[in-house]
């Protein structure tokens, strides 16, 4: 039982796995027309991300969904809106702060600014002014879950607050300074991580189905777009300062 | 043992996994103890998937950089290498309405916009999730493809914008409008998750594949800056799978009021 399960679950990350391969296959033997390079670790590797994809899975189902929703279950019963939200704020601030494709994006825009003379060119403003964006955007995520949760508690309808966040972004697109404009924008994407999705996920869901009123679909998610929003305009007024 | 866990971290690091994750179970230990003081429910359970998320990633993330990264990153560079794409060395690029040049780099940013989302563990993770609480009315295969559709739409539409060297913002900001335009009319079931995919599409997979290509495009491009013109991809990707899960919940809305016109006999008025 439990291996025809496991054996299940392989089966299903080797079709999720399929569309890369046979994308990665067809541009280098038809397109390219060349060989694949070292065929033997191409085998282990995608054997790699198999096992850790199913992994991920089962471990979503057993620990991150179940400990997201009852965190959630027993802070409504708690019933304190103060540590609600300052748990929604460490949440976003924590687990951004750290993840590794905001560093790369903070370096990589620290140089863009140096080149755009915006700051000096000197390794010492580049990591200043890295750093700087790096607690920008983390600030901005754990604002973002902290008007999440509120919505999700008030019932507020999603599209008025998203609408009114592109007007902000379309106006600050049109104070910043140029060289900042293509950063701040992809920072919406890379700031939510492999791990704060389903737990976020997981905290709105369960948030939204332990209070009277709010359905789980239409409340419940929502968070990770505020998160997605938020650090474009913050991005961009860190521009504008600086 | 820790011999043992030395020699494990040489095959696949987990140590490095551990770091990224350490701060979040910081988090959640520190509120569960110290504000609501609840025991967790099935505590051994949970432990237990915690282990499985933490070595799955590191397996998934040492895999990709062993195998696909390096083949998807040698193949972004090639495809938009000025041998490839026939581009002379005088200095002018085919204007990008001459799609000829670009056949395969636009095939390409569909293609592998569409596989890397599909992979995404994220995205898995959320339509897992929305299928749940739907109660089997979002299904979890039809919200991947719309997601993955609309981020190989957004990535092709990035690459003709590196190429067509135009600004960012107007098609970001038009984009903005279409999805103003569409949540009046999609089903109000839909909005926060079409929203939210937004933001999950781009993660572990997609990220350091589409930055090699944005890269690649913009420095072989004459005037093209890497630096300026290489960003925006991921915004891309971000901005059309709101578009696409919108349009498959409004397409499938209309298909079941279709059906269940023709299938109810037909009223007397």
């Amino acid at each position: 039982m439990l291996l025809r399960q496991g054996l299940g679950s392989l089966f299903d990350s080797l079709r999720d796995l399929a569309p890369i391969v046979g994308v990665v296959a067809f541009f280098q033997l038809a397109v390219l027309g060349q060989p694949i390079p070292n065929l033997a670790d191409l085998l282990i590797g995608t054997l790699m991300v198999v096992i850790g994809l199913t992994l991920f899975v089962q471990g979503l189902k057993l620990g991150l969904f179940p400990i997201g929703e009852a965190m959630a279950w027993d802070f409504a019963r708690k019933g304190s809106l103060m540590w609600l939200l300052a748990f929604a704020f460490a949440l976003g601030f924590g687990t951004t702060v750290a993840e590794p494709a905001l560093i790369a994006v903070a370096e990589e825009a620290a140089a863009v600014a140096a080149e755009g003379e915006l700051i000096e060119d000197t390794e010492a403003a580049r990591k200043d002014y890295a750093n700087g964006l790096r607690y920008t955007v983390a600030l901005s995520v754990g604002l973002a879950l902290v008007i999440g949760v509120l919505r999700i508690l008030r019932g507020w309808p999603i599209q008025y607050l998203i609408i009114g966040g592109y007007i902000g972004v379309v106006v600050m697109t049109a104070l910043a300074p140029r060289e900042i404009i293509g950063i701040a924008y992809d920072s919406g994407g890379v700031t939510t991580s492999t791990i704060t999705v389903p737990l976020v996920t997981a905290l709105g869901v369960g948030l939204a189905s332990s209070i009277e009123g709010r359905n789980p679909l239409t409340d419940g998610f929502g968070l990770i777009a505020f998160a997605s929003l938020t650090p474009m305009m913050f991005v961009m007024g860190y521009g504008i300062l600086l | 043992m820790i011999e043992a866990i030395c020699t494990i971290d040489r095959i696949v690091p987990i140590c490095a996994t551990v770091d990224d994750v350490l701060p979040i179970i910081g988090i959640l230990v520190g509120f569960q103890v110290l504000v609501l003081r609840r025991s967790i429910p099935n505590l051994a359970q949970v432990l237990l998937g915690f282990v499985l998320v933490l070595l799955g990633l590191a397996f998934f993330i040492e895999g990709l950089e062993r195998a696909l990264f390096p083949l998807g990153k040698l193949m972004a560079e090639q495809l938009t290498a000025p041998e490839f794409l026939g581009l002379d060395a005088s200095g002018t690029a085919p204007p990008a309405a001459d799609w000829h040049t670009y056949l395969w780099v636009y095939l390409f940013a569909f293609a592998i916009g569409f596989a890397t989302t599909i992979a995404e563990p994220s995205l898995i993770a959320v339509a897992i999730k929305a299928n749940e609480v739907s109660a089997g009315a979002v299904a979890i295969w039809g919200l991947r493809i719309a997601v993955a559709i609309g981020v190989a739409i957004g990535i092709t539409l990035g690459a003709y914008r590196i190429i067509s060297g135009t600004p960012l913002h107007y098609y970001i900001i038009t984009g903005y409008v279409f999805v103003v335009i569409q949540t009046v009319f999609a089903p109000k079931s839909i909005v926060a998750l079409a929203y939210d995919s937004g933001g999950v599409t781009t993660s572990t997979v997609t990220v350091p594949l589409v930055a090699a290509l944005g890269l690649g495009l913009s420095s072989s491009i004459p005037g093209r800056n890497p630096l300026l013109d290489g960003f925006g991809l991921i915004a891309f990707a971000s901005l059309f799978p709101m578009i696409t899960v919108m349009g498959y919940a409004q397409l499938s809305t209309w298909y079941a009021g279709r059906r269940s016109r023709r299938l109810s006999p037909p009223s007397e008025d």
